[in-house]
């Protein structure tokens, strides 16, 4: 496919241009975080920022956790029906 | 006003038995019956009560609370609109099952007693079960029926509960209930079942993406949020309730995150955001209870708009998993917008429906000085975005270009995700009408420079965080375990043992049993009795013999077991 072809929103240059916008609204988010007071009463929250790399930080953990749970959890997509199709017929039983 | 003397709800479900008779009828039905039923609901005077004597007890079959209208609403509208989205794919059984359902949810929420609210609780088992039916295909069969069963088991703990319950108090009402004995924790139990609670939390994404486009749009809308208006009603500040809806935030967060079907990352999401109803529910003050009552009523319209776009995707495709998904924005714009409102409003973005009512859970928690609920929450609302805000809309609609080019929605979707989107933005902006209609009086500002730039910093840098870790997220075709693997999987090795088992001492037993029965056959045949013997001899006198015996042990049973 030439570049012609391609959707603006999926061209290699288009792209770059939305991360810088993307990153200028970021920190937008965080300066504007220096003329309001959060209020929560624990202390913690009112630091600068906080909400960010809260935000960011938990969302790393709840990927990775979910990553690791997933070495245990995850089987093949038909790992269900390879058993439920063989149900009560195999073994030689008998209906009567 | 006209006198009520049916609930609303039954009008739905005896107006679904009609559906069959022609699509003419049918589709009249579709729009009358939610207006008529909305009609009802908001002439009836307020606490307006219907009571019927039966069985030495007095039913409450109507009684309109502020609560029960608001759940009564939202169901009749979903039932409206999921109507519109579904009326000219969906087929006749699975529209009647729908609206069966949407009725029987309605006749929960208005009901003033628990027997007719047991009544309603198991009509819905069964709609639901016939609107996954209605897919028509062998997985959708069968993951019903594994549905059916663990709805069954919740109606029966309802039910052990509320005849412990009535036994011990001697009352009916559906009201507040202690948590005093085993019974009320049964009654407990057989809600949380139906919530998605743990451990139980499986069925959701169990069943509902078997069910067609549009059965799921009207599944994500009833079942678990019946649920919360019960906890709601009976178990309001159960701190029990806390820690439950938190386990259920970050489960179905987790889940979401390792899924591959579209329509079971939003079933996942389900049981996160019923997590946060439930604890509000548990924290129990007015304005949790607010919160989660408004957060029940905006989630069923965002949660049927993402699941209209899903089905939509769906429709148009064929295709379900994310691995096949990808760049369809660029042939389904329409579809593609109004389903990111969806997961902006389910991502609580500022100026949308979320924003408003989830946050009056978390100032609860804050205010209550809970440090660790609030952090939860928040970790959650940026857990939420990450799992459903933006996985979803980017794996179905950008991501790869998958090469396919469906054509947009037909007219009559997007005519109804229109109205869900409207109604997700417009509620967000203009929150009044919601909150005048909550059960508590609303002291709550939700729009504050500190909050906005709270919910910004959270939602925007957890979007950093998705593509930042998006190597690590690529799909996989898998599905993950669960509790259901129980069920599924062990049971059905130690069923297909115990079968065999089973299967050799049953034939050693019918074999005994055969020989012994033969053997009293002929000695019964050769006795003067035989003549009596039933089928094998028609006289009368045979059966007034028989009926003297039937008699005659009542009577034995009269005087030895009174």
């Amino acid at each position: 496919m030439s570049e012609q072809n391609i959707h603006w929103l999926l061209r290699k240059e288009n792209i770059r241009k939305l991360w810088i916008g993307f990153i200028i609204i970021l920190m937008l988010t965080v300066l504007a975080g220096f003329f309001v007071h959060q209020h929560e009463s624990f202390g913690i929250e009112d630091s600068v920022g906080f909400f960010a790399w809260y935000g960011f930080v938990t969302c790393v953990g709840m990927v990775v956790f979910a990553k690791l749970l997933g070495f245990v959890l995850k089987r093949p997509e038909n790992y269900y029906d390879d058993d439920t199709n063989q149900g009560l017929n195999e073994n030689g039983v008998e209906h009567d | 006003m006209t006198e009520l003397l049916l609930p609303p709800g039954l009008l739905l479900v005896i107006g679904a038995l009609f559906m069959p008779f022609g699509i003419k009828v049918r589709n009249l039905l579709i729009f009358v019956l939610p207006v008529l039923c909305l009609y009802f609901i908001w002439s009836a005077p307020a606490d307006y009560v219907v009571t019927l004597p039966f069985l030495g007890f007095e039913l409450v079959p109507i009684k309109i609370t502020t609560v029960g209208q608001l759940f009564a609403t939202i169901f009749s509208l979903m039932a409206l609109i999921g109507g519109i989205f579904a009326y000219k794919t969906a087929s006749t059984l699975e529209l009647s099952a729908a609206f069966a359902y949407a009725g029987s949810a309605i006749g929960v929420t208005l009901s003033g007693d628990l027997i007719t609210l047991f009544v309603f609780w198991e009509i819905m088992a069964i709609g639901s079960t016939l609107v996954i039916w209605a897919a028509r295909y062998e997985g959708a069969y069968r993951a019903s029926m594994r549905y059916l069963m663990v709805h069954l088991l919740g109606g029966l703990l309802l039910m052990i509960g509320i005849a412990g319950h009535v036994v011990q108090t001697g009352s009916i009402s559906f009201t507040p209930l202690a948590l005093d004995s085993i019974a009320q924790y049964l009654i407990l139990a057989g809600f949380l079942v139906n919530a998605g609670a743990p451990p139980l939390s499986a069925w959701i994404a169990d069943a509902y993406p078997e069910a067609s486009p549009s059965g799921s749009v009207f599944l994500s809308a009833f079942t678990t949020k019946t649920a919360v208006f019960t906890l709601l009603i009976a178990f309001p500040g159960t701190w029990l309730l806390i820690p439950i809806g938190i386990y259920m935030i970050f489960y179905g967060i987790i889940y979401a995150l390792l899924e591959n079907d579209m329509r079971r990352i939003l079933a996942y999401s389900i049981v996160n955001q019923v997590g946060f109803m439930i604890t509000g529910i548990g924290l129990g003050t007015e304005m949790a209870l607010n919160g989660a009552a408004a957060h029940a009523f905006v989630h069923i319209i965002y949660k049927g708009l993402l699941l209209m776009s899903a089905g939509a995707v769906l429709y148009r495709t064929g295709k379900r998993s994310c691995t096949d998904l990808g760049g369809l924005f660029q042939t389904m714009p329409w579809t593609a917008l109004l389903g990111i409102i969806g997961a902006l409003a389910i991502s609580s973005f500022p100026f949308t429906s979320g924003f408003v009512t989830k946050s009056m859970i978390a100032q609860t928690a804050a205010d209550q000085n809970l440090i660790i609920v609030w952090f939860a929450l928040a970790a959650a609302s940026a857990g939420v975005f990450l799992h459903a805000g933006i996985k979803f809309p980017w794996f179905v609609f950008f991501q790869k270009d998958s090469g396919m080019r469906p054509a947009e929605a037909p007219r009559n979707m997007l005519v109804a995700m229109g109205v869900l989107a409207a109604l997700c933005i417009g509620l967000g902006v203009y929150p009044e009408p919601l909150y005048a209609i909550l059960p508590f009086a609303v002291n709550y500002e939700p729009y504050t420079a500190a909050h906005l730039v709270a919910q910004f910093q959270l939602l925007l840098f957890a979007g950093l965080a998705f593509f930042v870790m998006l190597p690590m997220m690529k799909r996989t075709l898998t599905i993950s375990l669960d509790v259901d693997w129980f069920y599924r999987k062990l049971f059905s090795v130690t069923d297909r043992v115990g079968y065999n088992l089973l299967h050799s001492f049953n034939r050693g037993v019918t074999n005994a049993i055969q020989q012994s029965w033969q053997g009293f056959q002929s000695t019964f045949q050769a006795s003067r009795l035989s003549k009596y013997h039933l089928a094998s001899s028609w006289p009368t006198g045979s059966m007034v013999m028989w009926i003297g015996v039937i008699l005659g042990g009542y009577l034995l049973m009269d005087i030895f077991f009174k």
